[in-house]
């Protein structure tokens, strides 16, 4: 066999390694699931009514769970990202990175095997919430091309920030060092047109909103899932998410690469 | 990579060459100098244990041979190869067995063994063959399908060795595999190391306990902060070694006074206590409980003292193993120890 033939079948080995532990544990696809869709129905059953008056220029049919959801889904991708940390650091913390280190496997068998099942893990939960929010009225006015296009970047953004959460879980030392990517991936969201856009928020705060990565993301998805145009939207977001991937896959793996003394 | 299977050429009878091979390897962190020009040697099929306390660089050692970790300097040949130029070849025939025990605590016994034979690329059938075969070997059986976060200290390092012979290594190397353990599972892991030694594999050990170098290494070397202070084999280590004597305690110091006088070479071991150096077989012990009793002196109590690590350790470097900090104080305590090192230890030559 060649080696990308046993580097294919050592990332099979890998991702069906952490496809168990879902199965096995469903607890993580269950909360990165429940805790999007309690803020789904927080956000559009209980403030969703004034939040939606103060938008103004309100989205094509006029209702705010059109205009709230790609934020929750991003939500969604953050807490995917946040168990991945976690696994990834409990395998450094376990020594079992070490074990894997010293075996004549594939060197990036290990590291794709988790971003594959992150993947896997984070779409799911993202298809799941996309018919929480139909259940609950959601309607869009897309065509299967630009559903097609907003599945696509949601995976592009699970990818980056999957590297990403790899690259941090490498780097902590304990399971606690990952709070702070963990903080990050789940607040930014607030911090951002998830909820209301951002010219409405204070200068500085709207200029922070307005600049940081999940904001094109979300305004592509929501330019996307309603049918409007997305103007430069859509290559910010690509840019953002490619960079950050690129960021992530290089540091995980000089992490990997270097290892730890542990 | 070439998909030859390196696991049976140890059982062609070749002249013994050696598994393992380093000359002059130092590695430092930072200013921190970890190893200091080390030399060594294991033939195939031997036990090799590297002797040290916490500190000394047995673990950085056992990094850089079983490819974790690259050298600063110095020649470096497991199995012939170098395991900064090929590490693949190297891990092909490496097994590591480490403190911490790398096994996958949310996955069964069974499922850890399994992935092993995954990521070895065996066959499904062999794998699982293998993995019964380890299961029962290592008495693993009945808990085959707990979770592993579910076993006691010693199942999981002896999960984590069946994990590791998966592979069928030539070379394993075992890193403090038995440091906190209870005493029958050391035991237990002994019998499994005397077991893989029968089958023609090389063991690289490293541990702080002398009597596990004793029970299973052919040869011992001394690592003291990245140098190899001694080299032998358990016996000629222990020879080498003052520090075996017996502790007579007294009830008053008439009878210490008077045990002084009969005991040559005893020396006072705090207020009404001697110690009387030399080997302390049953022999002499009976002999000198037959010199004391003739002389009608009152024994309070008794113990014996063999030399141990801490003994090796001191008549070497005149240090203590366990608190290289305060190494003044202990050598003030016993100023004897530094003189007898160069007398009864051969030093290894550096690099």
């Amino acid at each position: 066999m060649s080696t990308l033939t046993y580097a294919a079948r050592d990332s099979t080995t890998m991702l069906k390694r952490n496809l168990r532990y879902s199965v096995r544990y469903p607890a993580t696809i269950i909360v990165s699931l429940a805790i999007p869709a309690l803020l789904l129905l927080l956000f559009v059953g209980v403030f969703g009514g004034a939040l939606g008056a103060g938008l103004g220029a309100a989205p094509p049919g006029g209702k705010y769970i059109d205009y709230v959801l790609p934020g929750i889904l991003l939500m969604s991708i953050g807490y995917g990202a946040s168990s991945t940390t976690l696994a990834v650091n409990r395998d450094m913390t376990e020594g079992i990175m070490a074990r894997f280190r010293t075996m004549a496997i594939s060197r990036s068998s290990v590291l794709t095997g988790h971003v594959v099942a992150a993947l896997i893990r984070t779409l799911a939960s993202t298809v799941l919430l996309v018919a929480v929010a139909l259940l609950m009225g959601y309607r869009s006015g897309a065509d299967a091309g630009r559903w097609l296009a907003a599945a696509g970047l949601v995976a592009l953004l699970t990818f980056a920030l999957s590297w990403l959460a790899v690259a941090i879980g490498l780097s902590a030392p304990t399971a606690e060092g990952t709070v702070g990517f963990t903080l990050i991936v789940q607040l930014l969201p607030f911090i951002s047109s998830a909820f209301v856009p951002t010219g409405s928020m204070s200068a500085g705060v709207g200029w922070f909103a307005h600049n940081q990565p999940f904001t094109p993301v979300i305004d592509t998805l929501r330019g996307l899932l309603a049918g409007t145009p997305i103007g430069h939207s859509g290559i910010i977001a690509v840019a953002w998410c490619v960079g950050l991937a690129v960021l992530g896959y290089l540091w995980a793996g000089a992490l990997f690469r270097k290892g730890s003394a542990r | 990579m070439s998909p030859t299977a390196p696991t049976l050429t140890a059982l062609t009878p070749t002249a013994p060459s050696p598994a393992i091979t380093a000359s002059g390897l130092r590695k430092s962190f930072g200013e921190k100098v970890v190893l200091d020009g080390v030399d060594l040697n294991v033939p195939e099929g031997t036990v090799f244990c590297l002797l040290g306390p916490n500190g000394a660089g047995k673990t950085t050692a056992v990094h850089i041979l079983s490819t974790l970790m690259r050298a600063d300097g110095g020649e470096v040949r497991v199995v012939g190869r170098d395991p900064a130029r090929e590490p693949d070849a190297v891990r092909a025939a490496i097994g590591v067995t480490g403190q911490f025990s790398a096994v996958d605590g949310l996955l069964t016994g069974r499922e850890n063994l399994l992935l092993m034979a995954d990521l070895h690329h065996l066959p499904r059938a062999e794998g699982r063959r293998r993995a019964e075969q380890l299961l029962t070997d290592f008495e693993l059986t009945d808990a085959a399908d707990k979770r592993a976060a579910t076993y006691s200290g010693g199942m999981r390092r002896r999960l984590d060795l069946a994990m590791t012979l998966v592979g069928e290594p030539r070379v394993i190397f075992l890193d403090e595999q038995t440091t906190g353990l209870d005493p029958r599972s050391r035991r237990t892991m002994w019998q499994i190391v005397r077991g893989l030694v029968g089958r023609g594999v090389t063991i690289f050990l490293t541990t702080q306990y002398l009597d596990e170098a004793d029970e299973l290494a052919d040869r011992i070397a001394v690592l003291d902060q990245g140098r190899i202070v001694a080299l032998g084999t358990a016996a000629e280590l222990k020879r080498r070694v003052p520090g075996g004597h017996i502790r007579l305690e007294f009830l008053d110091e008439i009878g210490l006074t008077a045990a002084e006088r009969v005991l040559e070479g005893a020396t006072r071991d705090g207020d009404l206590a001697l110690n009387v150096p030399g080997d302390a077989g049953v022999r002499a012990l009976r002999a000198l409980l037959t010199r004391l009793d003739d002389a009608g002196i009152e024994v309070d109590g008794l113990s014996v003292h063999t030399p141990d690590l801490d003994d090796v350790f001191f008549a070497l470097t005149g240090r203590l193993t366990t608190e290289t900090g305060s190494s003044d104080a202990q050598s003030t305590a016993q100023p004897t120890a530094e003189s007898t090192k160069s007398a009864s230890m051969q030093k290894e030559p550096v690099r």
